[in-house]
């Protein structure tokens, strides 16, 4: 019963990945006692499961994911956003209102208009509807300070780190708050651009490095150089 | 798409074909009756009529005067068009040709060309100025599958139905006479199409079939029994045993056709 | 206009640019070149340079083209006016519009579109320059563009043509030999399960010199989806190798 692959090996769309009694995990498919790859990305087994961290990919909508998204139009009950998925969501005035919604008395843009930036969570989803949005949550609703980062949805997990350590560490070196949507849109709010920035680099840092070992480390390090180079220039 | 099968039919026509049944009674191999009529539009130089089972096409053949390609200065020219008119099937919209009529024209017209069919050297009336350009248009009157082949059926019925006016060339002008010649063809190309459904390959697949099965393969032989024009269409895929077994069968078909054609 | 060839092979048995019959043309790709386009990958096979992206999956506009129970493909093939040696129009050809219903059902195939109902997905390929065979070198690089996209795949699609010059098969036609040749026959393979998504022909061939053509064709294009595979490794292999170099 053979596997045909190293542990985190690259692997495309179509490789044979192994043959026998193994399961198809996730990115990979069964045909004929066969598991192959469906995407571009490391391969790696878990007990029988055949898995691949996709390097490329795009969210689809889970119920209960918390995602962050922009709202695209204002319609008659409610808002269409943005959550940088195959399909666009929707916001119901319900959820948001907390009274009855009455169309002739509550101007929506009012509330949420186009371009608005919103913390929300996927409340129902399934093959024959969009995704409908709740913020009816602590935590969640229209975001007014902080800046934006858009990563690969996969490297979501990569940035939080195992047992949360690595986005510990940023919180911790840029002093920032960070809210990771599981739509791979990070919102990072510090008590300054510069903070802001320099825990974005460090985040892109994440994405592009995300495949080799040792990162958290590598990070750390990055952030304390840029602080001092920082203080230096503040010096100069 | 069109008028969607019932799940309950698309699993009636796939049982039947793991019998080697259809629907219709016929094997795996076999054609639909064939009938063909030539000559029934005066007004065009050459017409065919073909109805293969349900499905129904017209071709009208014009014969005109016109310029030669610069890169073929002594050749007649010959253009194919198709036409898949809305009253042939629900699915059929008025409007331009769509990619489904283009494909449908340039595969017959492959067919015609690549046999080298008609004899376009003798098409040439003054090198390099004047040739007949033969117009082929394909109508679909009735879509009931397979257009492919009927399409082609009737092209070729049509092109051996065509006369060319006589003429004679004077002082640089081609003067029309009385008369006409039949178009000199050289070759009688046939096209026979397979579907493939659950990895069985089966001739002449007709409407229902066509939307059960994954994929078609058309292809066109010439008196020889050589291959003078492939085109898989549809998505799905064939493997390159099921090809080549396609090719043995669809040259086999052709064979059979042939046979039964009077031409 | 150029003078027709009289021999296409010579007494050597190399063929006008030098190769052998069953020599394929130089291949260059790469991908992920578009910052726009969700996925995208450009490929010079030979004299060809073609750039092909795709965009999706995302909702469909017109909505009433989607389907309920799948994804759309769409693909639109096309050729800069100057491609080619006398300037093509640039409003689509019944030769473009028939290439891009067959390259569309070469990639459909090899795509999971049953996992995105209500969607599509849009592939656009621009053929920079033509030297026969594009057709073939589009499908290489749009299959990549999909994979760059993130769109779960059973295969890449991988395609080359194999054709008859002379009284020869041969591999991979350039330009020249595809119009004064005696057969042309493009291929396009999902290589892990040798699944044939593109079929075509046009010109004279005997029974066994077809099958020796296909088989010539599935050979050479078990060579290009080599290159296919490095391409999209390289990519992402790329960081790794300069980490290495710094510590």
């Amino acid at each position: 019963m053979p596997t045909y692959f190293e542990k985190k090996q690259l692997v495309t769309p179509g490789e044979l990945l192994a043959e026998g009694d193994y399961l198809a995990g996730n990115n990979t498919y069964a045909e004929d006692n066969k598991i192959y790859a469906q995407r571009i990305g490391l391969a790696d087994l878990d007990n029988k499961k055949v898995n691949v961290v996709a390097l490329r990919s795009f969210y689809f909508p889970k119920v209960g994911d918390v995602v962050i998204g922009t709202v695209l139009e204002v319609g008659f009950s409610g808002w269409t956003v943005d959550i940088k998925a195959p399909y666009t969501a929707l916001l119901r005035a319900s959820d948001v209102l907390s009274r009855p919604f009455k169309p002739q008395n509550d101007e929506l843009s009012q509330v949420l208009n186009g371009g608005d930036l919103i913390v929300a969570k996927i409340a129902s989803y399934d093959r024959a509807h969009d995704p409908q949005l709740t913020v009816g949550e602590p935590g969640l609703g229209k975001i007014t300070r902080g800046q934006i980062i858009k990563v690969t949805p996969s490297k979501i997990p990569r940035v939080i780190g195992r047992k949360g350590s690595m986005i510990s560490m940023i919180k911790q070196e840029t002093g920032c708050q960070i809210i990771l949507g599981l739509n791979g849109v990070i919102l990072v709010t510090g008590k300054n651009p510069e903070d802001e920035e320099l825990a974005m680099s460090a985040i892109q840092k994440i994405e592009e490095e995300s495949h080799t070992s040792g990162l958290t480390d590598r990070i750390t390090h990055f952030l304390k150089e840029e602080k001092t180079k920082r203080e230096e220039n503040k010096n100069e | 798409m069109s008028s969607l099968l019932t799940r309950v039919r698309l699993k009636q026509i796939e049982q039947l074909i793991e019998k080697a049944k259809r629907l219709d009674g016929r094997g795996l191999g076999d054609y639909r009756e064939i009938k063909i009529e030539q000559g029934l539009i005066e007004k065009a130089e050459g017409s065919a009529r073909v109805l293969l089972g349900k499905t129904e096409v017209l071709v009208g053949v014009k014969v005109e005067t016109g310029t030669p390609f610069p890169d073929t200065p002594n050749d007649g020219v010959l253009t194919v068009n198709a036409e898949l008119v809305p009253l042939a099937s629900p699915t059929f919209e008025p409007g331009p040709p769509d990619e489904n009529s283009i494909e449908l024209a340039r595969v017959v017209d492959r067919g015609i060309r690549e046999s080298k069919a008609i004899d376009t050297e003798k098409l040439c009336i003054e090198p390099g100025k004047k040739v007949f350009v033969v117009f082929v248009d394909i109508y679909v009157l009735n879509h009931d599958g397979n257009l492919i082949d009927a399409s082609a059926l009737a092209a070729v019925s049509a092109l051996l139905n065509t006369k060319m006016p006589n003429y004679e060339v004077k002082d640089g002008e081609v003067i029309i006479k009385q008369g006409y010649t039949p178009l000199p063809m050289k070759s009688h190309p046939i096209t026979v199409t397979l579907g493939k459904i659950n990895d069985k390959l089966i001739v002449d697949p007709w409407l229902e079939e066509e939307q059960v099965m994954d994929s078609r393969l058309s292809m066109a032989f010439n008196d020889e029994g050589n291959i003078c024009a492939i085109q898989k269409g549809g998505g799905g895929y064939f493997t390159q045993q099921q090809i080549l077994e396609g090719m043995k069968l669809a040259q086999e078909k052709a064979a059979e056709l042939r046979k039964k054609m009077d031409w | 206009m150029n003078e027709k060839p009289e021999k296409l092979i010579n007494k050597k048995g190399l063929r006008l640019d030098g190769r052998k019959p069953d020599e394929l043309r130089p291949v260059k790709i790469e991908v992920g070149i578009l910052s726009n386009a969700d996925g995208s990958a450009y490929i010079e096979h030979g004299k060809n340079k073609i750039l092909a992206a795709a965009f999706g999956p995302r909702e469909m506009h017109p909505k009433h083209l989607s389907l309920p129970d799948r994804m759309v493909l769409r693909c639109r093939y096309h050729m800069a006016p100057f491609s080619v040696e006398e300037r093509k129009s640039p409003a689509p050809s019944r030769r473009e519009i028939e290439l891009s219903k067959v390259i569309r059902e070469s990639l459909e195939p090899s795509v999971f579109v049953e996992y995105y109902p209500r969607t599509g997905v849009d592939i656009f390929i621009e053929v920079l320059q033509a030297d026969g065979g594009t057709r073939c070198a589009s499908i290489t690089a749009a299959s990549l563009a999909l994979a760059d996209a993130g769109i779960p795949m059973r295969d890449l699609v991988v395609a080359c043509a194999a054709g008859k010059v002379d009284d020869t098969v041969v591999l991979d036609l350039f330009d020249t030999e595809d119009k004064v040749g005696s057969a042309d026959v493009p291929l396009a393979l999902m290589p892990n399960l040798n699944a044939v998504t593109l079929l075509q022909m046009d010109g004279i061939l005997k029974p066994e010199e077809f099958e020796k053509a296909v088989n010539l064709a599935i050979e050479g294009c078990q060579k290009i989806y080599a290159l296919q595979k490095e391409a999209l490794k390289t990519k992402y292999m790329l960081i790794e190798q300069e980490e290495e170099v710094e510590e």
